[in-house]
């Protein structure tokens, strides 16, 4: 089958440093410079401790793709990333509301949408994360995805769920509650 | 257009509600570079004709946020805040690391600049060009938590405002001031991230006279532009390398000092400092691991992380979290108070920066009221019903509280080591500042100087003769260009980097990240005999003007405190002490090598040579030269 060559990249959130070194190698391979917010991979942290590095979680169904009015997201057939077409992408933003995690996100700049393309099957951001031994991003493919993949959140319902797992009930009250 | 700066700054007149861009010449930033030796250029400037008649306090004083051209590009990024201080009226750049410098920059400014007072408590949002002082009444006495969750929440939705299409965005950072800043307490940090903090400097309380609650920024767009990119990710690798090979300092980062500083090189402070050597194995980094709930934790762009997040899931202190107390605050929070206890040790960490204390100066006023206590100088009565007995947590805690919200004699506390000291002397009638261990107005950090065997302050003149005073991260040495030396810790504050990222790092190699960023040459000859050098003397000449109610002269300020001097009285190093002599040999090698005279002055001759000829004048005017 050909997805047996596609990627994924597993996300254990707990692990997480907030180094953002993933953010900074994204950045620069897609933009050429350091841009927090230019990054398909954002490190969000609503609560200082429970950070969460948030991008594309490929869904089996890329409700995202179906929602484009303008047919500009396409799925990649090698690595099964979703691809923007930017000259079709009019920032209308009907993917974000279609998809469950809220992922695309405009660029911060232009008018065109934004959302991991797995840099055409070398992902930089799981470099950088393994380099210094965070090993929070690792690279699936083939039959593990199948095990280990998981639907997408949004930042705050993981923000959540990470906080509970790493503070535990009671601390989780007190730094969080919205 | 200059690189590796957005090429503005924000200067927000408090008092008049006012926002304004402004820049400064190239000449300027290759001279003074940013953070630290920016700020000390910006408020000489500004304050030095009349430095000495300023209240750090009041209005007149200047607030600054400042990034440096390393900020967001080099491994771990920080910001540097400063101003005049109000513990030892000189300048102290303090750096706290995180991600406001690098939103700031992202948002189009290199650095905020506040001046005046607000009329009622405030805060400032920033999100690119949109900046609004805004009521932060509501969240004026809460801690830190509850004020961060709150502005960020806000802030979020205020951002939303501006970019209702976007998507979901990344939240805005905060530097922010808990309780005792806002009580204009001198030994009150500006906080950020819950456990981060600037600390040294006492500008936690500069905020809180500004009515300035906080400051909040996002930026949506990229860092500035740099000269050249790919040799600033050649670097980068080399660098990171480096750190990534530094498996011990990850794997603990400060925090097994708790144990060691004590049991192994006997310069760790012991019950205020009346020891420095303990051998508490519940103290050892083992202990404190079994509270971490992430081993490896940083700031943007870190390759080391050597934060810890510990938290206590159950028990009595269940609910606390913070960074697991670092070395400082090992020490200050815990074995200076008597407290063993990882536990306890990261309750109290957890408290004080609820409330909003720089961890090192708020430890030590504990630890100096813990010591009065002891001798019976100050009674049960005095602290308002507290029982202040060596170890016990709870009431360090309370205390602690009482100091934030300045209830009774928390009120004479909040003034910071030395003026607690003054005013206790004139109600008890007897001398406590002898058990006020510090220098110039500061607690000295966590690192004893008598066993001589401390890793941090190599040599006995240290915090002596340090422009920064009892700041460990910026101790004196000589000579004054070898690595360690001040003149490189006033590279990594004005630059802005941390350097727990650049151990066995060399001149060159920064001064190549710095060509890289910047296009300028940075010789290292130019840094030791002229730009660092000119950073250092305008520090020292604003600690000797000092202040309306403090003014440090070398010859009885360039010292040690008086318990310094005697010798080790228990551990292996039992009866070591401090050479007097070495060390006024040593110090009077420091005045020359740095161009000082005899009563510790910068010489007219060395002055004129560094182009500071208003310095002369200001210095002779004063008639200290
Ligand atoms: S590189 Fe890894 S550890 Fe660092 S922020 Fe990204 S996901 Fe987290
Ligand atoms: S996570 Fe969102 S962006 Fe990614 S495929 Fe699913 S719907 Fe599309
Ligand atoms: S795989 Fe590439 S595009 Fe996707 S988040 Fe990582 S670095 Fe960015």
């Amino acid at each position: 089958m050909e997805d047996i060559n596609k990627l994924w990249i597993k996300r254990i959130y707990e692990k997480c440093s907030g180094c953002r070194r993933c953010e900074i190698a994204c950045s620069l391979y897609h933009e050429g410079k350091i841009w927090p917010e230019a990054s398909r991979i954002r490190v969000f942290m609503f609560v200082p401790g429970v950070e969460i590095p948030h991008l594309c979680f490929q869904c089996n169904d890329y409700p995202c793709v179906e929602a484009c009015p303008e047919e500009a997201l396409s799925v990649d057939d090698h690595t099964g990333a979703v691809i923007t077409d930017k000259s079709k992408c009019t920032a209308c933003g009907t993917c974000i509301n279609a998809c469950p995690g809220r992922v695309p996100h405009l660029h911060p700049q232009d008018d065109y949408i934004v959302i991991c393309d797995l840099c055409g099957g070398k992902p930089k951001c799981v470099v950088s994360c393994q380099e210094g031994k965070w090993d929070t991003l690792i690279l699936l493919e083939g039959q593990d995805i199948e095990t280990e993949k998981v639907s997408a959140e949004t930042p705050k319902q993981l923000a959540h769920e990470t906080a509970r797992k790493i503070l535990g009930e009671k601390a989780t009250e007190e730094v969080y509650e919205w | 257009m200059v690189n590796g700066y957005a090429g503005k700054f924000l200067e927000i007149d408090l008092t008049n509600q006012k926002v304004e861009e402004i820049t400064f010449s190239k000449k300027i930033l290759q001279d003074y570079i940013g953070g630290r030796g920016l700020g000390v250029k910006i408020l000489w400037d500004r304050l030095g004709d009349k430095w000495e008649t300023i209240d750090p306090l009041s209005p007149e004083n200047i607030l600054l946020m400042l990034t440096g051209p390393f900020t967001g590009y080099f491994l771990g990024a920080r910001i540097c805040v400063t101003g005049k201080s109000p513990q030892g009226n000189g300048i102290i750049g303090s750096t706290v690391a995180g991600e406001f410098g690098v939103e700031l920059k992202c948002a189009g400014y290199d650095g905020i600049i506040f001046t005046g007072k607000a009329e009622k408590p405030s805060y400032v949002f920033i999100c690119d060009d949109t900046i609004e002082i805004k009521d932060a009444s509501h969240i004026w006495g809460k801690t830190s938590r509850e004020s961060m969750r709150y502005l960020v929440k806000d802030s979020i939705n205020d951002i939303k405002k501006i970019h209702p299409n976007y998507g979901e965005f990344k939240e805005p950072s905060v530097l922010y001031i808990g309780p005792a800043g806002e009580n204009k307490s001198r030994v009150a940090a500006v906080e950020a991230k819950y456990s981060h903090a600037a600390g040294y400097g006492g500008y936690g309380g500069v905020m809180g006279s500004k009515n300035l609650k906080a400051v909040v920024v996002k930026g949506f767009g990229p860092l500035p532009d740099v000269v050249d990119q790919d040799k600033i990710l050649e670097l980068s690798q080399e660098f990171s390398n480096n750190c990534f090979n530094i498996e011990f300092f990850r794997r603990w980062g400060t925090g097994s000092g708790g144990y060691t500083f004590g049991a192994d090189s006997s310069s760790e402070p012991v019950r205020n400092w009346q020891e420095e050597w303990h051998n508490e194995k519940s103290y050892r980094g083992e202990e404190f691991d079994k509270f971490w709930v992430k081993k490896y934790w940083g700031d943007y762009g870190c390759p080391v992380t050597c934060l810890k997040l510990a938290a206590l899931r159950d028990g009595k202190y269940a609910g606390a979290i913070c960074d697991n107390p670092d070395y400082e605050l090992e020490a200050f929070l815990g074995t200076n108070l008597g407290i063993f206890s990882p536990e306890q040790n990261i309750y109290l960490s957890y408290l004080i920066e609820e409330l909003g204390f720089c961890g090192i100066q708020g430890g030590a006023i504990l630890g100096f009221a813990g010591e009065l206590f002891q001798r019976g100088i100050l009674s049960k009565e005095d602290l308002g019903g507290i029982n202040l007995e060596w170890g016990n947590v709870d009431a360090f805690a309370e205390l602690a509280r009482k100091i934030a919200f300045r209830e009774g004699i928390g009120d004479i506390l909040a003034e910071g080591l030395y003026r607690a000291a003054l005013k206790l002397e004139e109600m008890k009638k007897i001398d406590v500042l002898k058990y006020a261990i510090h220098l110039k107005g500061m607690a000295i950090g966590g690192h004893g100087l008598k066993s001589g065997k401390d890793m941090v302050t190599r040599t006995s003149i240290g915090y002596s003769v340090s422009v920064q005073a009892g700041d460990h991260t910026s101790s004196a040495s000589l000579p004054i260009d070898e690595d360690g030396s001040e003149l490189y810790s006033i590279l990594s504050d004005s630059a802005v980097y941390c350097f727990f990222t650049t151990f066995n790092l060399v001149f060159d190699q920064i001064a190549s990240f710095y060509q890289a960023v910047t296009g300028w040459e940075l010789p290292k000859e130019s840094w030791f005999s002229e730009k660092g050098l000119r950073i250092l003397h305008l520090q020292r000449i604003v600690a000797l003007l000092g202040g309306p109610d403090a003014v440090w002269r070398s010859k009885q300020d360039d010292t040690l405190p008086s318990r310094f001097w005697e010798p080790l009285p228990s551990g292996p190093y039992k009866g070591d002490s401090i050479d007097k002599n070495t060390f006024e040999k040593l110090k009077s090698e420091y005045y020359t090598a740095v161009g000082w005279n005899n009563d510790g002055v910068p010489t007219s001759e060395i002055l004129q040579k560094l182009d500071l000829k208003d310095v002369e004048l200001k210095l002779k005017k004063e008639h200290l030269l």
